[in-house]
């Protein structure tokens, strides 16, 4: 079939183009792409781990409040809440998923930056200022903000296919244990979610690939600035921002070839992480059927 | 009852898709580039789409360094900047791009300090400090001393600077350069540099945007950025030592005293006279001296001539200074140069 | 002794499904905030001008998004051109014959293809379509979002596929039917309802989609005609209004941003509606 062969060339294509137009860059600099620190289009040096960081820790963020949340969620939707609401909140939670990432990031400029200004920053930095991660002044843009509208982008990824997993265990692992006397919370944390372990796994690599490659909401709030600051009050700029921001305005080859090469840094990690996401589910025996 | 509905889409899909194919052709000429002459780009081409009505200009403002990048991959039919193309980025240009003066306008250090309702006043190298992230507070004594009487905050300076390749920054940088031999050492001039300190945002727009929301913010734009969305700008130190207010009259006067080069590619930052506004520029539209449409060449043409008599009288209102005569004039002759095909 | 313990067990059992419950309250909270605080702003901002009238010169207000919603139409028109077909057609040969490395491939670089951050996919777009065209066109944007729409589209048809019992493809293949007839007469029209449901939420994923758009797409403040022109989509125009520094551009991109949402939503909530019986847990 061909339009199933066409599939494989397009992703090759990819692959192709982006190394091919990154040509330049990656001839110059090597290697050492990934650890410069400079992002300096007059003198020509380009340095990607200031984007690379902003990226990690952004999802980093996202994921801490993501995670349990998320998680939680599905735990009650699997374990507690009747079938019938369990349908619907899951239904509501996917719709959370649903929603375009421009729209969160216009809520995130209109509502979060300024929260964050106002409320969150300074609350943060009075109550933990002693710790390195919450000095400096909040501006409100910045990697906390991007952060905590990841996690509400990436919640329905860990609800949804943690929910699925959580139903797909077998009733034997749950009745061994209420057999032996444990009570219901304890049936889930010593018999339910160990089973389920690799599926969760899973279900948070899935939406770790999602945070690493978010462009417009994370635009939108970053603050654009290629500096590694320790604080996560500051601002910060990620990988798939640099791209969205400057890709159709690089001047020089050199430049743009960079920027491509970024791409082709964030095709890469997306792809490791998707990869162990895809072996996880599958280890759960439900590689095929589990959507993402 | 659910066919119904199916059907009702695919067909509201395609009566759409066939209402915008079958409405009249019109030629549609597409630029982009500098956000600095955004607003009078846009009136103008609404003006003269009423005039003419044949012809629609499509003006997207992605940065003056988005402009040289797509004119020179021809993916637009003009180009537009704020920082003329240096000699290397004219080379690689696949054919000679002739630069159009269009309006000259000025660029001002816009704040958000809600504490204060005077109008500040910068030394040259109060901003120098400020963006080098020497002048961290707005209490420092570099910006009192040029500010008497005025109660500023003991806060943190937040610096905002543009994200996007920017015409804007160009000027911007031009003048730090000019006035600070730290600024030229260490950052230098260009549409998009390695700044020292602050927070990114994309497009003149994005840079007003991002003062207006955050206290205690500075950053800078063109002047009718910051008179259109009422955000406070300061007077700027000109070279006579004389702090300056951006208008017009300023604006034109710091164009008086350049000498125009043939090719237009003019700096006037830090001009001589006592009432020329520092931090000034010229803007340029960017078109290919060869056309290879005839028609499109023909329209570019029409509307250049137009831009140049009728044009100038948007300028002021939209914080702008009309081409100085003389200027028109050599301009008006340059336009001879373009070839159609 | 064993009391205490005992109280203790059912206390931490209350306190965490407690928390749990909390949790899925903050999740599901979230959604409704979105949906109100957007209702609420973009309610305020939307009127008939909105939907038949251009964008206004800069700094003026007034104006609407009339092309930017024809816009959005017309590159969802051709993105599905091209990714219902490819997609389709790869569901079919996954789910039909796709056992053998062949289709081990396939199935990996659809994965790989989902994966891609959609801002990789509008470079990718822009290399290919844009710089040999010499211009920024629906076409481009189109082909950008017709990829993105490609791995769900396969995988979508390859589930509904599956679900047609084994016995009605052998009943038919037992009649003397060939192998293609029988894939396209029986299995087809048995799915046909998830198939479309799949291609449906498959385009209400990428109507939002923005990053793809900005460098293929572009932009145009006037009316787009035909497919090789650069035109507006609703997500670049709210991306555009929400960074600008004008109180109405704001008040269009809340308004854009309910109709897309709008939209968007009620194909998630309609497609429910038609498929009532989700599939849970297993395929």
């Amino acid at each position: 079939m061909g339009f199933a062969l066409s599939i494989l060339a397009i992703v090759l294509g990819f692959v192709g183009t982006l190394l091919w137009n990154s040509r330049f860059a990656l001839h110059k600099f090597g290697w050492s792409f990934l650890w410069g620190q400079t992002w300096d289009p007059v003198a020509e040096i380009f340095g990607a781990l200031p984007f690379v960081y902003g990226t990690l820790v952004t999802s980093a963020v996202g994921l801490l409040i993501a995670v349990p949340l998320g998680l939680g969620t599905a735990i009650f939707l699997a374990e507690l809440a009747p079938p019938r609401l369990s349908e619907s909140l899951s239904f509501l939670v996917e719709l959370l998923a649903a929603i375009p990432s421009v729209i969160y990031g216009l809520v995130g400029v209109f509502v979060v930056v300024p929260w964050v200004r106002t409320a969150v920053g300074p609350t943060l930095s009075a109550v933990l200022g002693w710790f390195p991660l919450f000095q400096g002044t909040p501006y409100g843009v910045g990697l906390l903000t991007a952060g905590i509208i990841l996690a509400a982008m990436i919640v329905p990824f860990i609800t949804t296919v943690s929910r699925e997993v959580l139903l797909a265990v077998p009733r034997s692992q749950r009745e061994a244990a209420l057999a032996m006397g444990a009570t219901h919370w304890e049936t889930v944390w010593t018999a339910i979610l160990p089973y389920a372990r690799s599926g969760i796994v899973g279900s948070i690599f899935l939406a770790l690939a999602r945070a690493l490659g978010e462009t417009m909401a994370v635009t939108m709030v970053v603050g654009n600035r290629p500096e590694i600051k320790a604080s996560l009050l500051e601002p910060g700029y990620t990988m798939a921002a640099v791209l969205a921001n400057e890709f159709t305005e690089a001047t020089s080859d050199l430049y743009l070839h960079a920027l491509v090469e970024i791409g082709l840094v964030l095709f890469g990690v997306t792809f490791l992480v998707n990869g162990i996401a895809r072996l996880m589910l599958f280890k759960m025996g439900h590689g095929q059927e589990l959507r993402a | 009852m659910k066919r119904w509905a199916f059907q009702s889409i695919v067909a509201a899909v395609i009566l759409s898709v066939c209402a915008s194919a079958w409405a009249g052709k019109i030629l549609l000429i597409n630029g982009a580039g500098a956000t600095f002459p955004y607003p009078i780009y846009s009136k103008w081409f609404s003006e003269y789409a009423k005039l003419n009505n044949s012809v629609n200009f499509n003006y997207q403002s992605i940065g003056s360094g988005g402009g040289i990048r797509q004119i020179t991959a021809q993916t637009v039919d003009f180009g537009a900047t704020d920082g003329p193309m240096n000699d290397e980025q004219m080379q690689k240009a696949p054919a000679p791009i002739l630069h159009v003066p269009t309006v000259l306008g000025g660029v001002v250090p816009i704040y958000s300090l809600p504490e204060v309702s005077e109008k500040l006043n910068f030394t040259q190298a109060a901003l120098a400090g400020i963006f080098l992230g020497k002048i961290s507070t707005w209490n420092h004594p570099e910006i009192a001393k040029a500010n008497p009487g005025v109660a500023l905050p003991n806060k943190p300076i937040v610096v905002v600077h543009r994200s996007d390749g920017s015409g804007t920054t160009f000027v911007w940088t031009d003048f730090l350069s000019s006035v600070s031999a730290e600024w030229k050492a260490k950052v230098g001039k260009s549409t998009s540099v390695n700044w020292p300190v602050g927070l990114g945002g994309k497009g003149n727009e994005g840079v007003a945007g991002l003062v207006k929301q955050t206290p205690y913010a500075i950053g800078y734009t063109e002047l009718g950025y910051a008179t259109n969305n009422k955000i406070p700008y300061s007077k700027v130190q000109n070279r006579a030592g004389e702090f300056v207010d951006c208008t017009a009259q300023t604006i034109s006067s710091a164009a008086a005293s350049a000498k125009m080069p043939k090719d237009f590619r003019v700096s006037i930052v830090n001009a001589a006279g006592q009432d020329a506004y520092p931090i000034s520029s010229f803007t340029w539209l960017l078109v290919y001296r060869e056309q290879t449409d005839r028609v499109k060449g023909e329209e570019i043409m029409k509307f250049l001539h137009w831009m140049l008599k009728d044009g100038q009288r948007y300028s002021e209102p939209l914080g702008y200074a009309p081409l100085p005569p003389d200027v028109a004039r050599m301009v008006e002759e340059s336009l001879d140069q373009i070839k159609l095909p | 002794m064993t009391g205490a313990m005992a109280w203790r067990r059912r206390a931490v059992n209350i306190g965490a499904f407690g928390l749990t419950a909390l949790f899925a309250v903050v999740t599901v909270s979230v959604l409704f905030f979105l949906l109100g605080y957007i209702g609420w702003h973009g309610f305020r901002g939307i009127n008939l001008d909105f939907f038949l009238r251009l964008p206004k010169p800069v700094g003026e207000s007034g104006g609407g998004m009339a092309n930017a919603i024809v816009g959005t139409v017309k590159l969802l028109a051709l993105a599905s051109m091209i990714g219902v077909p490819i997609g389709f057609f790869g569901g079919i040969y996954l789910s039909e014959f796709g056992h053998g490395p062949l289709g081990f491939w396939i199935r990996y670089a659809t994965d790989l293809l989902n994966g891609i951050p959609s801002i990789v996919v509008g470079i990718f777009a822009y290399t290919l379509v844009v710089l040999p065209m010499r211009q920024f066109s629906t076409l481009a944007g189109g082909i950008a979002l017709g990829i993105m729409m490609i791995p769900i589209a396969v995988r979508s048809t390859e589930e509904f596929l599956r679900l047609v019992p084994s016995s009605v493809r052998e009943a038919s293949l037992a009649l003397g039917v060939r192998e293609w007839k029988t894939i396209l007469f029986v299995v087809i029209p048995a799915a046909v309802r998830g198939l479309l449901t799949g291609i449906l939420l498959d385009l209400a994923r990428v109507a939002g989609e923005t990053a793809p758009l900005l460098f293929t797409a572009f932009n145009n403040r006037v009316w787009s005609h035909g497919w090789l022109e650069p035109t507006a989509s609703l997500p670049v125009m709210i991306f555009t209004y929400a960074i600008s520094p004008y109180e109405d551009w704001h008040r269009q991109a809340w308004a854009s941003a309910l109709v897309l949402m709008f939209l968007v939503l009620a194909v998630n909530g309609g497609t429910r509606l038609l498929l009532p019986r989700r599939r849970t847990g297993a395929g």
